[in-house]
């Protein structure tokens, strides 16, 4: 015991060089968690005081049907968004990765670009874009012979706005991940497969699919967390008012609850509840994927 | 030229017109009149209302403040970043002490848990550290960040035991063997932390949204969203407004894309 002390001792610079993350790991990360689990079971308005209410958040929750609302619209804008995004990100990698492809950097920026784009700006670009009468998607629209679409008044037409935007966004991102997990695919796979005669088609699906599974997980992942974060896109579409038909999700829901009505001890529950929601499904996406692998 | 060619290429120009689309609109809009956007047919070319735009913005907002706000958070985050995360990193990667292994996986579990979760209890201790509405909020809870860390680490992991050891033997102390030695060898991996932090910080919205309190302290971001909700009508002037605060970043960008994407490839192939 004397001998670790002395270890511990010696090793004193090097606890104080790291130091600095785990003091903030302790205030804003380790007391946060167990203050909001204490929370989500209280009322509080953040002045007044706190009344324990028991497991009372939760079931408000459950018999919210706002709630549930927010949840559907999140997880259809979360499907509707990255299901087609991590698609055609693939196969925009793939082509970029293929030999005869010339001006490969250029394509990466240009990919790349929307990516850095802050998420605030996005929300304007694209609501300029889109009207209920007017605008320039509803002008080619009916130009197409299609007729104009009225947005901003379903729940479908808010969704599709906030899935391109989403889309948008991250389709370059997404591209270059799978990019980096193309080229670590030896070349001659490639070339031996096609010895033996196999098709793009097949060589797309016997040799890089497999090749990129663990890519292409993370990519999942990484889409799934951020799809039940959605917050800045309906938040900002909206302005000041109350959320669009069809796009309040869950962050911006327990947002306000928390911090347009005060509601400190119930958005802390949400909170919980979210956290086991993208828990379940990031440990659902791990099982699916490691299912397949033989 | 193959046909094979000539259809790839043609496919990816697509997608790349599909991508930077956006961006010639916002430019279409910046230098036209709202009411020529929204004629039919909505004009498509660049016009000559730029400055009338530019002036309304500056009316209505006070956009070089927020812009240096922005960028005073932006460098004091990544400058404070940097430091933090390359001593703990380094201090991870070469060394091993009572503790060092358990310390580190829970730093790595700590990336598990998204931000969003703890928003509501982080806001009540900025609000009882007295911290609310200024620039420390922003500033200090993101000195150091677990993926920092562990970027770090994994790239000094490859500096050779020989350096540290002829340091030690020249009377460094461990800071000095930091400073001196891993510091410089770090230079690549630290370039790519700066350019993530800094952009991380300047398109960050939730949580300046809930911490800030005053509009003299707002960043270009909480800044742009107010002036889109007052004044939705006005598009051209949002619009400028969006490009004005969209510039500094595509040019950054644009200095630092290789580097940048080649960190996002690195770090996609590392996790």
């Amino acid at each position: 015991m004397g001998g670790l002390l002395k270890e511990i001792y010696k090793s004193r610079t090097l606890y104080l060089f790291i130091s600095p993350f785990y003091i903030l790991f302790l205030v804003f990360s380790v007391f946060p968690i167990f203050f909001s689990i204490y929370l989500s079971f209280h009322k509080w308005d953040g002045i007044g005081k706190m009344t324990s209410v028991g497991f009372n958040n939760f079931t408000y929750m459950f018999h919210d049907p706002n709630f549930w609302q927010a949840l559907i619209n999140n997880v259809a804008i979360w499907l509707l968004a990255n299901g087609p995004m991590l698609v055609c990100a693939l196969i925009i990698a793939y082509v970029i990765n293929l030999s005869i492809v010339k001006f490969k950097g250029f394509f990466r920026i240009a990919f790349f670009l929307p990516n850095i784009t802050a998420m605030v700006a996005v929300v304007i670009i694209f609501q300029s874009m889109f009207g209920n009468e007017y605008g320039l998607v509803n002008f080619l629209l009916v130009k197409l012979g299609l007729g104009q679409v009225a947005w901003f008044n379903s729940s479908t037409g808010v969704r599709v706005i906030i899935a391109l935007m989403i889309a948008w966004r991250y389709l370059g991102y997404n591209a270059i991940i799978y990019l980096s997990g193309l080229q670590r695919i030896p070349k001659d796979l490639y070339e031996a497969a096609n010895l033996d005669g196999a098709t793009m088609f097949q060589s797309f699906t016997k040799i890089t699919l497999p090749m990129l599974r663990s890519i292409i997980l993370f990519t999942v992942m990484m889409s799934t967390i951020g799809g039940f974060q959605i917050f800045t896109e309906p938040q900002v579409l909206a302005g000041n008012q109350s959320p669009y038909p069809g796009s309040e999700t869950i962050v911006l829901y327990m947002f306000r609850e928390g911090f347009v009505y005060q509601n400190y001890g119930y958005a802390a529950s949400v909170s919980w509840v979210l956290f086991v929601i993208i828990g379940f499904i990031s440990v659902l996406n791990w099982k699916i994927f490691n299912k397949s692998d033989d | 030229m193959t046909a094979k060619k000539i259809f790839v290429h043609t496919f990816l120009l697509i997608g790349v017109i599909f991508s930077i689309f956006p961006f010639y609109w916002l430019v279409v809009m910046s230098t036209n009149e709202t009411s020529a956007i929204f004629s039919s047919p909505p004009k498509l070319v660049f016009g000559n209302y730029f400055l009338v735009n530019y002036h309304n913005v500056m009316d209505n907002i006070n956009f070089y403040r927020a812009l240096f706000n922005t960028l005073f958070i932006a460098i004091a985050s990544s400058v404070l970043q940097l430091f933090f995360n390359s001593l703990t990193g380094f201090t991870f990667s070469k060394f091993k002490f009572p503790g060092s292994k358990v310390l580190f996986y829970l730093m790595m579990a700590t990336m598990m848990i998204p931000a969003q979760m703890l928003l509501v209890p982080q806001f009540i201790i900025i609000k009882e550290l007295g911290w609310l509405g200024s620039y420390k909020a922003l500033i200090i809870p993101g000195m150091a960040s677990a993926f920092g860390i562990f970027w770090i680490r994994q790239y000094a992991l490859a500096i050779h035991d020989d350096l540290l050891e002829a340091g030690r033997i020249d009377g460094c102390t461990k800071f000095g063997l930091y400073w001196r030695i891993a510091l410089p060898i770090l230079r690549p991996a630290l370039a790519f932390l700066a350019i993530s932090t800094f952009m991380g910080v300047w398109e960050d919205y939730l949580w300046p949204l809930i911490v800030l309190t005053d509009t003299s302290k707002f960043t270009l971001m909480l800044t742009l969203q107010q002036l889109k909700s007052v004044h939705t009508g006005d598009y051209s002037m949002v619009m400028t407004g969006t490009l004005l605060a969209t510039i500094p970043v595509i040019a950054f960008f644009l200095l630092v894309s290789r580097q940048f994407i080649a960190g996002i490839m690195e770090g996609a192939v590392k996790s």
